[in-house]
């Protein structure tokens, strides 16, 4: 169980102006598995290497429980990396592959046997120990370089986008996989990937990065529903914003007022609300708009609005589609409760 | 079809390499041996009992070219993997010049580098010894084992190492574990060359070695000028028995299928 935090990181590549990580203050609760998530580019895998030891940051420190291990070179930390291809190594076979790291260690052959078996076990690779790397699938390939980094024990374990080297269809059993070794080894883990969708089903927090900085930390559903700000909310597909006015529980916008939550801020913000969260038909904050558009997305249908001149968007069930013509007016709802307010720009 | 004209190449290949060495065995058991015989009239082993023994020198020898030989192979790895791996490697500036300068004294005659580095060596008090000579020959031997190593780094991914830091290795292991295995056919190839072409130079051992190191080509020069057919095709038979022997053992090792440089990096 250990925690790991990062304190004022900062990268700059050596020619480019602009730093890959700017000043990033991160804690990782110990024993959770905590997703960094960003578009590429933002400085995650960059950040993955600060923390493994692959790269010196320009300022800032690392620490585990604390302790700094910034100036420790990679095997020292006992944080173990498994990158985005399995990268296991090809002269050496399964059962070779997993043990390395125990055999760098100088641990008797009869121990390294043992638990190189049980590894393979738990990650369903039983009598494959035998086979070389190109031998195997691309999901039991992701399956062998992930045992080869937990065999270790490590404090920390860092994932890099453990699971976009996979067919769509071997992701759900990679991340269901990932997600129960997780719990039961309880290993601080720390994945990095660019899908939301990915990061909100596989971790317990989500540590959103945007241009090289901290957007928002928190459980899954904060980032979702409660965003920090607007970038926060368009990288979880937020579209509807207003902008506008909060003052007395009434929201004063282009849409006339709208009635907020308990509780919401005053002052100028911008109103967002999910579209899965706009009710199409009567209820609280009513208003009429006219059908712009109507999308069939397979499991939902995007409905797109125009009230007062301003352009709204639903996300709806199909069986709904039908009845939705565009060009004809419909009455849609603001749910209170669903309304949230950004900071302005 | 096929199959036959690839059988009658071979054939045509081995008949081409293996028939300029006939009249050499031949000359090395000859007691005489006068155009236009087909045969040597009298065969016999003096000339082989000659060469093998300590007055011909040819042991002594054997053993100084082997020394050379293989330090200044030791050498060209030293300095020619590292520099292979950031030729290799990086892209950088100046990094064509250091082709070039690489690529000169292979491309230069010897006679031109010769002068110069004899009056360094001079200067260093390492003319006339054998340190002098390793160090002469490394001039056309590191070409070769830089450029090899170059091309054979250019297609290593680095992140097997990263990979292997990460899992506890250290910089030794990671070295010895996983770059080492990946690069090994290319470093055979490269050390094949650096020690053949230590083990057949004559120009540079003979001017700065001053006539003080007897490399076998010196050795074989002297007899054949002193007209001895007979004991210069034993040396000469003795002469490319290394090179024969090194490429028996790592022939199939660097050669077609079972090298595949390019599929053991990547799985």
């Amino acid at each position: 169980m250990t925690t790991l935090s990062l304190h004022g990181l900062r990268k700059t590549y050596p020619g480019v102006g602009q730093a890959a990580v700017h000043g990033l203050d991160l804690t990782v609760d110990s024993g959770s598995l905590t997703a960094l998530l960003g578009p590429s580019g933002c400085g995650k895998t960059t950040t993955m290497k600060l923390i493994a030891g692959l790269l010196s940051p320009d300022a800032g420190e690392v620490a585990l429980d604390g302790t700094p291990i910034t100036t420790l070179p990679p095997e020292r930390r006992g944080i173990a990396m498994v990158f985005q291809n399995p990268l296991l190594f090809p002269h050496l076979t399964i059962a070779q592959n997993i043990g390395f790291g125990l055999r760098m260690q100088r641990l008797p052959q009869t121990d390294i046997a043992e638990r190189v078996a049980a590894m393979l076990a738990r990650v369903r690779l039983d009598g494959l120990g035998d086979r070389r790397p190109a031998a195997l699938s691309g999901g039991q390939q992701q399956r062998a370089a992930l045992a080869r980094a937990l065999i270790l024990q490590p404090k920390v374990l860092l994932l890099d986008e453990p699971l976009s080297s996979l067919d769509p269809s071997l992701r759900d059993e990679m991340r269901a996989l990932i997600r129960t070794l997780q719990q039961e080894t309880g290993i601080t883990t720390l994945v990095v990937t660019h899908d939301q969708a990915e990061a909100v089903a596989l971790a317990d927090r989500i540590v959103l990065m945007l241009d090289g900085r901290l957007a928002q930390h928190g459980p899954p559903e904060d980032l979702y529903r409660r965003p920090a700000s607007l970038a926060v909310a368009r990288f979880f597909g937020g579209v509807n914003f207003i902008p506008g006015r909060s003052q007395g529980g009434l929201f004063q916008c282009p849409i006339g007022p709208l009635t907020l939550p308990p509780g919401a801020p005053q002052g100028d913000h911008i109103l967002t609300l999910r579209p899965e969260a706009l009710r199409l038909g009567p209820g609280a904050n009513p208003r009429t708009g006219r059908i712009d558009f109507v999308t069939f997305l397979g499991t939902q249908t995007r409905v797109g609005l125009t009230v007062d001149g301003t352009a709204l968007q639903a996300l709806t069930t199909p069986d709904l589609a039908g009845q939705l013509v565009p060009g004809t007016d419909l009455t849609i709802s603001l749910p209170p409760e669903a309304l949230w307010l950004l900071p302005p720009e | 079809m096929r199959a036959n004209l690839r059988t009658l190449a071979g054939l045509a290949l081995a008949v081409f390499l293996v028939l300029p060495f006939l009249p050499l065995v031949g000359w090395s058991v000859a007691r005489g041996w006068r155009f236009p015989a087909l045969l040597p009239d009298q065969v016999g082993v003096d000339a082989w009992a000659y060469a093998l023994s300590p007055p011909s020198g040819v042991l002594a020898s054997f053993a100084v070219t082997t020394l050379i030989a293989s330090a200044t192979t030791l050498l060209a790895i030293l300095v020619g993997l590292p520099a292979g791996r950031a030729l290799g490697l990086y892209r950088f500036r100046g990094r064509g010049l250091v082709f070039l300068l690489l690529l000169a004294p292979a491309l230069l005659p010897g006679i031109a580098v010769v002068f110069g580095l004899h009056g360094i060596l001079l200067r260093l008090g390492l003319a006339g010894s054998i340190p002098g000579v390793i160090l002469a020959h490394l001039v056309p031997v590191l070409p070769y084992m830089t450029l090899v190593m170059a091309a054979v780094f250019a297609r290593f991914d680095t992140a097997f190492e990263d990979q292997a830091r990460s899992l506890g290795a250290t910089p030794w292991q990671t070295f010895r574990h996983v770059t080492l295995p990946a690069i090994l056919p290319g470093l055979m190839v490269g050390a094949l060359f650096a020690f053949l072409v230590s083990w057949s130079q004559y120009l540079l051992t003979l001017s700065i070695g001053g006539g003080r190191v007897q490399t076998l080509p010196l050795l074989l020069f002297s007899f054949a000028s002193a007209g001895r057919n007979d004991i210069t095709a034993a040396i000469a038979l003795l002469y490319i028995l290394p090179g024969l022997m090194i490429l028996a053992v790592t022939a199939r090792r660097i050669t077609g299928r079972g090298a595949a440089l390019t599929e053991r990096l990547h799985p």
